[in-house]
């Protein structure tokens, strides 16, 4: 079962700028999130600091216990080994082959066999459609093999918190569909918290729980993904449409005069959310995210509580 | 095994003084690492063995060419001089301690950080900047027990195996050119050799020639492992190696020569 991350007051800037500041919220054990946001609004550093490997000023990170900003480096280094980070580019390895990649966590952390090696690591390349390419070098395959080839890395511990940092870029739109497939099927499997770093609108509406969006150095929301698709604030509605028309411009966040000005939003029809591929059983995750939306139904905005209670017919379980 | 004697000084990176002086401590505190995450376990052996005879391998060549006729040189200035002060019968014992004490510690140095230094800082830095420092510690290793530790070990042995080849190379070229070239006698060039030298001079030069390895090894690291952003960062993080390599190896260099001069008496004195 995954766990849980407390996220509370972060703050993060580069020199004078300022990338994000008080940017608090809990990630649920064991459900998938998203976090949305323009380019450039710091959320690769979001991710960085959720691992320690990037330190924010103010702020806290708590896993287990650990605070991973501002913990010793010992408690940080074992709290790492609860996650998997895909990174945006695979970040694998250069000297070494895609199968040596992807064992090198189980050869540093485990004491398998090499026979128990070679099955997990070829069932983790099967998973991400990476048969027949043990013996190829990063440098050989495109860009979006390489990141397949890291997310397969990134699982082959069945980590407990799987972070992915812009899993879509560099893939077409079927391989990104089939790649979401993939993470919920990982999730259902493996019971993990996810959080998934993107500026794709397919993934957002269909992959995750919970939704959240980094915009002007703040976190606008945070919640369950009906809050944010049913959002009437121009930057989230402008961003789920893809429209010109809207604050956010394309160098800049455009001034507040330019802001007053922009029109009206439209409504973001929800689709349903992704489904375990058939054969996997019931994804725990789903129903905590019920339960506990069910219990804090009445916080919600109205809009965010009739899409959630439109899908009431239907509730989340997952017989396919 | 201690930290590099000598203070970088404003070379050691940024303009302004408060820069300098965090990059210097942040060299010191790698440096600390890399001495303390030596003796944990597991130690990289197979890195360590092919990091060696990587360095090993291209720096003999090199080396040997080097120190040939850097001996000659010794060899021939200081026995020219000697002729001028009639004592020529020394220049035996004066040029081989100048190979074995000074010459052949610096050549070691400004070949494993000239040759191995830059190769290892280019590694250490392309490997940066496609994230995966970033991505071993997300696996909870350390770059530094994994890549710098066997790095800079290999930098030492192979600074000391070096230093023993240029001390006998070096020696050989001396005494052909001085024997040979100057018609100095060979008799005189053995016996004022054995009545100047002494075993703490050969050992000196050893020393020296460990930590210079090991700075060599550390400064590489560093700029490696904090490349300025982009591919023009790296080329640039290794060039800052080498110039803040010699710097250091100059002033170290300097510092345990009189140290050394101070505390070993000299034969006969």
């Amino acid at each position: 079962m995954g766990i849980d991350i407390h996220v509370a007051g972060l703050t993060k800037s580069f020199g004078p700028q300022v990338i994000w500041q008080d940017v608090s919220l809990t990630l649920p054990a064991g459900e998938i999130s998203v976090m949305l946001g323009p380019s450039g609004t710091g959320k690769t550093v979001f991710l960085k600091s959720l691992l320690g490997l990037i330190k924010p000023e103010q702020g806290r990170v708590l896993v287990e216990g650990t605070d991973m900003v501002a913990g010793s480096d010992r408690k940080v280094f074992r709290a790492r080994r609860k996650f998997g980070l895909m990174f945006q580019d695979g970040a694998l390895f250069g000297s070494m082959n895609l199968f040596d990649n992807i064992a090198f966590p189980l050869r540093q952390h485990t004491r398998a066999t090499e026979a128990e090696i070679r099955r997990k690591v070829l069932e983790r390349m099967a998973m991400v459609g990476l048969d027949g390419e043990e013996a190829k070098l990063p440098g050989q395959i495109s860009g979006g093999m390489r990141k397949r080839a890291g997310l397969a890395r990134a699982l082959v511990l069945d980590p407990q918190i799987i972070l992915c940092d812009e899993p879509d870029s560099g893939l077409d739109p079927v391989r990104t569909a089939l790649l979401s497939q993939v993470l919920l099927d990982v999730n259902t499997v493996t019971d993990c918290t996810m959080l998934i770093v993107t500026h794709n609108i397919e993934i957002a509406a269909t992959l995750p729980d919970n939704i959240g969006m980094l915009y002007r150095r703040d976190l606008v929301a945070f919640g369950p993904r009906e809050l944010l698709l049913t959002s009437d604030q121009p930057a989230v509605a402008q961003f789920l449409h893809g429209s010109t028309l809207g604050p956010i411009g394309m160098a800049e966040e455009k001034d507040d005069a330019e802001l007053a000005r922009t029109p009206g939003t439209r409504t973001f029809d929800i689709p349903d959310q992704l489904r375990p591929s058939p054969g996997l059983p019931d994804r725990q995750g789903a129903h905590r995210h019920h339960a506990r939306v069910m219990a804090e139904l009445h916080r919600l905005p109205a809009s965010a509580r009739n899409a959630i209670t439109a899908k009431l017919t239907d509730p989340p379980s997952q017989t396919s | 095994m201690t930290g590099p004697t000598a203070e970088p000084g404003p070379s050691a990176g940024g303009v302004s003084g408060a820069g300098a002086v965090r990059q210097t401590g942040r060299l010191f505190q790698l440096a600390a690492t890399t001495v303390t995450m030596a003796f944990r376990r597991p130690f990289q052996f197979r890195e360590f063995v092919s990091q060696f005879w990587f360095i090993a391998s291209v720096t003999i060549l090199p080396t040997a060419l080097v120190s040939i006729p850097f001996g000659a040189v010794i060899a021939l200035q200081v026995g020219s001089l000697a002729r001028q002060l009639g004592a020529e019968s020394f220049t035996g014992g004066a040029s081989v301690l100048t190979i074995v004490q000074q010459a052949s510690p610096m050549i070691v140095a400004l070949l494993v950080s000239g040759a191995a230094g830059s190769a290892i800082c280019a590694d250490l830095g392309a490997r940066t900047i496609r994230e995966e420092m970033d991505a071993m510690e997300v696996m909870g290793i350390s770059p530094i027990q994994r890549l710098v530790v066997p790095r800079v070990l290999a930098c030492m042995l192979a600074a000391v195996a070096l230093n023993g080849l240029v001390s006998c190379v070096g020696v050989g070229g001396g005494y052909f050119f001085n024997v040979v070239m100057q018609g100095g006698t060979p008799g005189a060039y053995l016996s004022s050799f054995s009545a100047l030298a002494q075993l703490p001079d050969l050992y000196v030069g050893e020393l020296k020639a460990v930590i210079f390895g090991f700075i060599a090894g550390v400064v590489a690291a560093y700029r490696g492992l904090n490349p300025p952003p982009g591919p023009k960062g790296v080329g640039d993080a290794v060039n800052q190696s080498v110039v803040i390599t010699f710097l250091l190896l100059f002033f170290t260099n300097l510092v345990m020569t009189a140290i050394y001069l101070q505390i070993v008496p000299m034969k006969g004195a």
